[in-house]
């Protein structure tokens, strides 16, 4: 295996001790007893509507005093039965539906759909749209990296990385403007290839973002990472072991940060990951500040990543040449009948696909991000299941936070990175 | 599809597009494809000696996929017994979900399985029967089952025997349409347009605020102006 284990130094900040504890920290202890009041447990309610729950997420805490004895997370206030909706739909229809649910990294959603349909009818795409893809991928894997970093920021307290990050965001959705017409709502990816070739430029437009990007994480680096009072507010908090992050069904950033080096695009390679350098950080003491460090790592490893896919993007065709697939160019069916005829057949029949079930996992920017589609020899998905990796990581909250205080629960689920458009679905 | 891919000319126009996108059983890419994967999955094997009569049967799905179809009512014993063991080791849960195929077949309910240190996957499958959808829970092999078998039964109406917090979780508790992504319920849903915009205006948010909120502790009563702001009960599955 390739990856490296790449072990954070927390002492490295001067002003911390060994093993990440505050040496001189402008915060008050809280270590001081406290005083016998006898009083009862106090229920607080916080959203649906509120800003530091990172959408439409309600959650009803037990506070005693200001520390946290449970909270029960409250979900479905933005469900739009994404999957139902798909039941209706032909295979292509679908992928507008997928940017919706994670809007923070919609080409994500685009291709992880559209590659588990693929693999469902044995498709092979073309070498082009495979480096295309990951390079849609991987930089919408910092897209929604740089919004975490932004809204983390502000919730432990510092509004400055919110705009850098934000500029940077903001290139980006130029790239998807470029590519697909729309800045959040890509619906990119087509079964067999992409809605459209690479717009002339576009490859250098992503260079250049790529190039820019690592001054700005310098910037953001040595604004927060060394900051004592960042640190103060987010080491040994939410702290989960190993084995329990595991247990809880934790993935991407947030389990790698407890140490467990599970990537998928290391562990069950897809578009030939494994032929691309990159590392695979992880944390050491699964806590907020170790996911902070994980994911500023990782835009690191996604910026190397898109160098090299960009390095090796051929030329040819984006999408195969198969007229069951894919849809004939409009000079062909303007002046050749068959051709006519397929893009008929194509557009008001959908595409069959076999009765068989299909799983296809890949690496999200909030974690594993699974489609699982049924089909039953017709143009449209008998089911269409997203493994929503938000969703999962979300159930663990109760117990990252009990026991801690109520405003490192607002840390506490920002470190989480939540998109609840895909928690509701 | 009308038309047979595998047999007679190759096709055109109308029959090619038809018979959509057909796997190539002997191309190089399905053989490569089959070189990944050694034929018989260990785990597979494994599991039928262990379980010789709670393992219906196993395919291949997708080209390299195994599934095996295992006793709804050993669910629990298999699951346990995949995670537990040295050489299996399926550490992660990756999903708990079910699929309606419609037309009065059972439901299937699916648990895509990973194992880390392995690195490998395996997708159980029980059959229910749609007058006995019940299956006991996995949440005491991995705590990141609850909410994916909440959700499964928010959606199919499948009981989890033994889940620590069995309500719904997408659908709003009082929710009295049914389960939604059954195939007998319609896209729109049960009720009339009118009857739906009455139930949304007349929810009372206040009645999710404190009692059964907080599993398992005694509800607090939090007096608003003397009235009684807990509410009532939750309201549970109507249909």
């Amino acid at each position: 295996m390739s990856s490296r284990t790449v072990e954070y130094d927390v002492g490295r900040n001067p002003e911390m001790g060994p093993g990440g504890t505050l040496v001189a920290s402008p915060a008050v202890p809280f270590d001081a007893p406290e005083p016998e009041l006898g009083s009862d447990t106090m229920l607080v309610n916080i959203g649906p509507q509120h800003p530091a729950t990172h959408g439409v997420l309600r959650l009803v805490v037990e506070l005693d005093g200001e520390t946290v004895v449970s909270v029960v997370p409250r979900l479905g206030y933005l469900h739009s039965s994404f999957e139902k909706l798909g039941e209706y739909r032909t295979w292509n229809q679908v992928v507008p539906l997928t940017d919706r649910m994670d809007y923070l990294a919609p080409l994500i959603y685009n291709c992880a759909y559209v590659m588990a349909v693929e693999k469902l009818m044995g498709i092979e795409v073309t070498d082009r749209c495979r480096v295309a893809r990951v390079v849609c991928m991987e930089m919408d894997r910092i897209f929604s990296h740089l919004l975490w970093l932004g809204t983390w920021s502000i919730d432990v307290g510092a509004f400055t990385p919110f705009l850098y990050a934000f500029q940077q965001r903001e290139k980006v959705y130029k790239l998807h403007e470029a590519l697909t017409g729309a800045r959040i709502t890509t619906s990119a990816t087509r079964i067999g290839g992409m809605m459209a070739d690479l717009p002339d430029g576009w490859a250098r437009g992503v260079r250049d973002f790529a190039n820019n990007l690592p001054a700005t994480l310098d910037e953001i680096d040595g604004l927060l990472t060394n900051n004592a009072i960042h640190a103060g507010r987010t080491q040994g908090i939410g702290a989960i072991s190993a084995d329990e992050a595991v247990n809880h069904g934790l993935t991407g950033a947030n389990l790698r940060a407890s140490g467990v080096p599970y990537d998928v695009r290391k562990d069950r390679p897809y578009y030939d990951y494994e032929s691309y350098d990159f590392e695979v950080p992880i944390g050491c003491h699964g806590d907020c500040y170790d996911r902070y460090l994980v994911r500023m790592e990782e835009m690191r490893q996604s910026i190397h990543i898109l160098h090299q896919a960009l390095d090796r993007l051929p030329s040819g065709p984006m999408d195969v040449e198969d007229p069951r697939i894919s849809l004939p160019s409009k000079t062909d069916c303007m002046s050749d009948m068959e051709s006519m005829i397929h893009h008929f057949k194509l557009i008001t029949e959908g595409i069959p696909a076999p009765a068989e079930d299909c799983w296809f996992s890949v690496e999200g920017s909030k974690g594993e991000l699974g489609m699982y589609v049924v089909g039953d020899g017709g143009p449209k998905p008998v089911r269409w299941r997203i493994r929503p990796p938000s969703f999962v990581n979300l159930s663990a909250i109760p117990k990252l936070a009990e026991g801690h205080l109520m405003a490192d629960l607002i840390v506490i689920n920002a470190s989480l990175d939540i998109v609840l458009g895909e928690i509701d679905r | 599809m009308t038309h047979d891919a595998s047999s007679g000319d190759p096709l055109s126009g109308f029959d090619l597009v038809a018979a959509g996108p057909q796997r190539s059983r002997e191309g190089p890419e399905t053989a490569a494809r089959h070189h990944d994967v050694p034929p018989g999955n260990p785990t597979v094997t494994a599991l039928r000696k262990q379980f010789p009569d709670a393992v219906f049967h196993n395919l291949i799905c997708a080209g390299d996929e195994d599934v095996v179809y295992v006793d709804p009512g050993r669910i629990t014993e298999i699951l346990g017994w995949l995670h537990r063991e040295a050489d299996q080791h399926y550490d992660h849960l990756a999903d708990v979900t079910a699929v309606d195929y419609g037309g009065g077949k059972p439901l299937e309910v699916v648990y895509q399985l990973w194992s880390i240190p392995h690195r490998a996957a395996l997708r159980v499958k029980c059959e229910l029967p749609l007058d006995a959808l019940e299956i006991e829970t996995a949440t005491g092999i991995w705590a990141g089952a609850n909410w994916l078998e909440r959700e499964v039964y928010d959606l199919f109406g499948i009981h989890f025997t033994g889940h620590p917090d069995p309500r719904r979780i997408l659908m709003p508790e009082n929710y009295a349409e049914g389960h939604p992504l059954r195939k007998d319920f319609p896209l729109r849903g049960r009720f009339s347009r009118a009857e739906q915009t009455r139930r949304a205006l007349t929810q009372n948010p206040e009645d999710y605020y404190a009692a059964g909120e907080i599993a398992g502790r005694v509800p607090q009563t939090v007096e608003v102006d003397g009235g009684d702001a807990t509410g009532e009960e939750g309201g549970g599955d109507v249909l």
